[in-house]
């Protein structure tokens, strides 16, 4: 247990005292125990873990340690070895044993190891795995080296040192301006110059408080890298806020959590009494004149919430609902005083800026866009996960040589990214640099990060429609044109995936699409047409195959499918027996048929046809 | 408030009271902006996009509620660009489309010169635009109802759907309804609302027998029409 750390003299030798104990030789059993991690089994892991280390002779050579995501989602629950660095995917509790009196000598399971498809060898270190090669994990890359429930583990890996550094220069305006000069920009979507925003807000003078906010209201579907980073690692959150307030003069944090992030919520509570404890959050922090408060408040659940002006309100209690934008929150902020909002990656990145200086810091990603992102890499790809990459890098870098490409020999088509309000990439631009400005060049944004990948079964139709659904529900409904807009667009959708679509229906849907983008007050609202602009952009041809020949070619839209079964044909009858109408006849060992009026076009056949004898038209 | 605002209103060069909203100054210029859910003595919520202008120079120009947005120094505002009237009939379509029965909407709509209505047919009464809850809470003092829900199933009510206490039966919200006029049918209770404020029980129906001395909203649409 760490002393109360009353001024940086005691700090310094702490952390000293902590990297001297370390032992480099001794093995660690690292596993990755985020919310994905335990999902797959992680904690059955780690109680046969704990089972196998009872000994005295095995917790001598070997420990073991849990902490948050290390990224690769396909291949959890997986274990890392320290300090070699391998990497064993879906491990299953029946292997731990040989695994753990492995590790005690220091040998390598060579049949548990990652099989590289490619080559057909195991590949033993994880930063060989192809998904890690090109990644650049500055963030990410903490994870696998704390324990997110000892602020000890986190300040023997230079956890606050950030904040000593910035606390002993004792210079604020220098601070502000370093993070001018690193050119980090707001990670949750809007890629706001950070630094300037911290200059603002420095030069406001506020009644009572200053506020600021962690805003890790993380609502679109299909991204979680902010939920890993705060299962992960959440000192680094609260150091970046600490540096935050040390440089602009707030006094009041604020962790707006959403509520579905159980075990981010326990983490971050965990790390807050801890820092409260040590001296770190609070008055006079590590000895110095230098206050500051951070307090949790844990979101209901609306994807709104994520807007800053929606957040204030709800915040202060109300409900969560856009208001007209100026005054910004720096103006007139939670209950009027001067509000700074930032995303979670954003202040994950302070730290890193601090320790290593805006120069090296800009060095990294273009020159409009510095340092690295992470993107949530999900859909119909190999390999799923987090991964973070420096700004620059091209989508076909990421979809092919650290996704791995499609999945069961189907073909990209396109990616998501920004989530439902961002866009529809398709593989002709797969050569885009990924940064702020080339994406919504694309007709796409950032967002927070989230990429779906869709391939040649994907319809494009249907997903505009799915996510037009999850906007029209998720829209604050105060806008008229967001509200009723949303609704109109996905009832064309609907028409069109269900056979109904006119052309001047879709004339109709991209005249509404824009005057959507153009009238709404908030940036959900602006870019809820996104959807439906960038697929109409690039996926036009679909929407009229829709329209103009009733067919769907990917083979989606039951309304405009029909299945029958081809000369493929065996006679196995499994796809008779898989079938929940009885639409499939047919006598043993000859071809089967379907009929019509009765198939409701579950699929089941297809899935459980081995000999790729059932065909969509 | 603080001085004047010096501003470019439609091409004209003008000054304006610093605190004014672009809705204010066009309209004290006498540019005129068509407006469902504003009204003087209430503040502005700039929910119904009909007010919208263009504001800032093109290719980066946007269109911001009027009725909402503070004037600020060297702001360049049009008040009737082609961006802005596609905008507008655009509204409007929708809201005919969702909301024919309205008395004012109808007249906007053939303001602007809308022949056509491309969407589905719906007949919803209430449109959201808030009136009603600015009423009860800024004018009335009371609270009474406010918004739940979001998305689709945003409505405007009381608190669990009961009668609220804090109801003085004023009938404030049914006189600032854009939507509901014509719906109140005094003779025929059960029809007398609107989905809008389906939990205040007007004082029209409230009272029985029904006592015309008890309704404030002189000349009620409804009765009037009722008399002819």
């Amino acid at each position: 247990m760490a002393p109360p750390l009353d001024s940086l003299e005691v700090f310094k030798t702490f952390q000293q005292r902590l990297a001297k104990g370390r032992k480099a030789d001794h093995r660690t059993i690292v596993v990755s125990a985020g919310a994905c991690g335990l999902a797959s089994g992680a904690q059955k892991l780690i109680e046969a873990l704990q089972a196998e280390m009872h000994d005295e002779d095995t917790a001598a050579q070997v420990a073991m340690r849990v902490t948050g995501c290390h990224g690769f989602c396909e291949l959890e629950p997986s274990l890392l070895v320290e300090p070699e660095g391998t990497f064993y995917p879906r491990v299953a509790v029946k292997q731990v044993g040989r695994l753990v009196k492995a590790v005690a000598c220091g040998e390598v399971v060579t049949d548990l190891l990652w099989t590289d498809p490619d080559t057909g060898k195991p590949v033993a270190r994880m930063e060989d795995l192809p998904f890690y090669r090109k990644q650049l994990r500055k963030i990410m890359g903490r994870n696998e080296k704390i324990d997110p429930v000892r602020v000890e583990s986190y300040i023997e890996n230079g956890g606050y040192a950030a904040l000593v550094k910035v606390v002993e220069k004792g210079n604020p305006d220098w601070v502000v301006e370093e993070v001018v000069r690193s050119g980090l920009r707001g990670r949750g979507g809007a890629g706001f110059p950070t630094g300037v925003k911290w200059r603002l807000l420095a030069k406001r003078p506020g009644r009572e408080h200053k506020f600021l906010v962690c805003n890790a209201d993380e609502g679109d579907p299909g991204a979680y890298m902010d939920r890993s980073i705060l299962e992960g690692n959440p000192h680094c959150i609260l150091e970046g806020m600490l540096i935050g307030a040390y440089a602009t003069g707030a006094t009041q944090g604020i962790l707006y959590i959403r509520n579905e992030y159980p075990l981010a919520i326990a983490h971050v509570r965990t790390a807050l009494e801890q820092a409260y404890e040590q001296g770190l959050l609070g008055n006079h922090i590590l000895g110095t004149e230098f206050c500051f408060d951070i307090q949790i408040v844990q979101g209901a659940g609306a994807f709104v919430c994520g807007e800053e002006t929606a957040l204030i309100r709800s915040i202060e209690g109300k409900m969560g609902e856009p208001r007209q934008r100026p005054p910004f929150p720096i103006q007139q902020g939670i209950h009027g005083e001067p509000t700074c909002i930032n995303n979670v990656e954003t202040w994950a990145n302070i730290p890193l800026i601090m320790l290593e200086g805006a120069e090296n810091y800009a060095g990294t990603g273009t020159s409009g866009s510095a340092g690295t992102k992470v993107f949530s890499l999900v859909g119909k790809i190999k390999n799923t996960g987090l991964v973070e990459v420096p700004m620059g890098i091209t989508i076909r870098e990421i979809v092919y040589d650290i996704g791995g490409g499609a999945v069961d020999g189907a073909s990209v088509k396109a990616v998501q990214t920004g989530g439902p309000s961002g866009g529809c990439i398709p593989v002709s631009r797969f050569d885009l640099p990924i940064d702020y400005d080339s994406l919504a060049k694309a007709g796409s944004i950032m967002g927070s990060g989230g990429m779906i990948v869709m391939d040649n079964h994907t319809c494009i139709v249907d997903v505009a429609k799915y996510f037009m659904g999850f906007l029209k529900d998720e829209s604050c409904g105060k806008c008229y044109t967001c509200r009723k807009g949303t609704q109109r667009m996905y009832e064309i959708l609907e028409d069109i995936t269900e056979g109904r679509g006119r052309k001047e229906q879709l004339e109709l849907l991209e005249e509404l699409a824009l005057v959507v983008k153009d009238t709404t007050m908030c940036g959900l609202g602006q870019t809820a047409a996104n959807p439906v602009l960038s697929t109409l952009r690039y996926f036009r041809e679909e929407y009229l195959e829709h329209i103009g020949n009733g067919r769907c070619p990917a083979g989606v839209c039951k309304a405009l499918i029909t299945y029958s079964i081809n000369e493929n044909c065996t006679g196995c009858g499994v796809c008779a027996s898989n079938c929940p109408t009885e639409a499939i006849a047919g006598k043993r060992k000859e071809r089967h048929s379907i009929d019509a009026s009765k198939c409701i076009k579950c699929g089941n056949c297809r899935s459980a046809c081995k000999f790729n004898a059932v065909e969509v038209v | 408030m603080n001085g004047m605002i010096h501003m470019t209103l439609n091409g004209l060069t003008v000054s304006v009271e610093a605190g004014m909203t672009i809705l204010e100054a066009a309209r004290f210029f006498g540019f005129p902006i068509p407006t469902l859910c504003h009204m003087e003595g209430l503040s502005p919520y700039g929910a119904c996009r009909l007010c919208v202008v263009e504001i800032g120079e093109a290719p980066r120009s946007k269109l911001v509620s009027s009725c909402s947005y503070p004037v600020e120094e060297g702001l360049v505002v049009r008040t009737a660009s082609a961006r802005v009237l596609r905008a507008r009939k655009m509204v409007l379509e929708l809201l005919l489309a969702s909301c024919p029965q309205s008395k004012v909407i109808q007249d906007l709509a053939s303001e602007h010169d809308i022949r056509q209505q491309r969407f589905r047919q719906e007949h919803e009464d209430c449109i959201l635009c808030g009136l009603c809850v600015r009423m009860c809470e800024e004018q009335m003092m009371a609270k009474a109802i406010g918004f739940r829900g979001r998305g689709e199933k945003r409505s405007i009510g009381t608190p669990f759907d009961v009668h609220s206490e804090e109801c003085r039966l004023c009938g404030g919200c049914m006189y600032v309804c854009p939507a509901c006029q014509l719906r109140c049918t005094y003779t025929e209770p059960d029809k007398a609302i609107c989905g809008g404020c389906a939990n205040i029980s007007p004082p029209c129906v409230e009272k029985d027998p029904y006592d015309d001395m008890m309704c404030y909203m002189a000349p009620c649409v409804a009765c009037e029409i009722k008399k002819d």
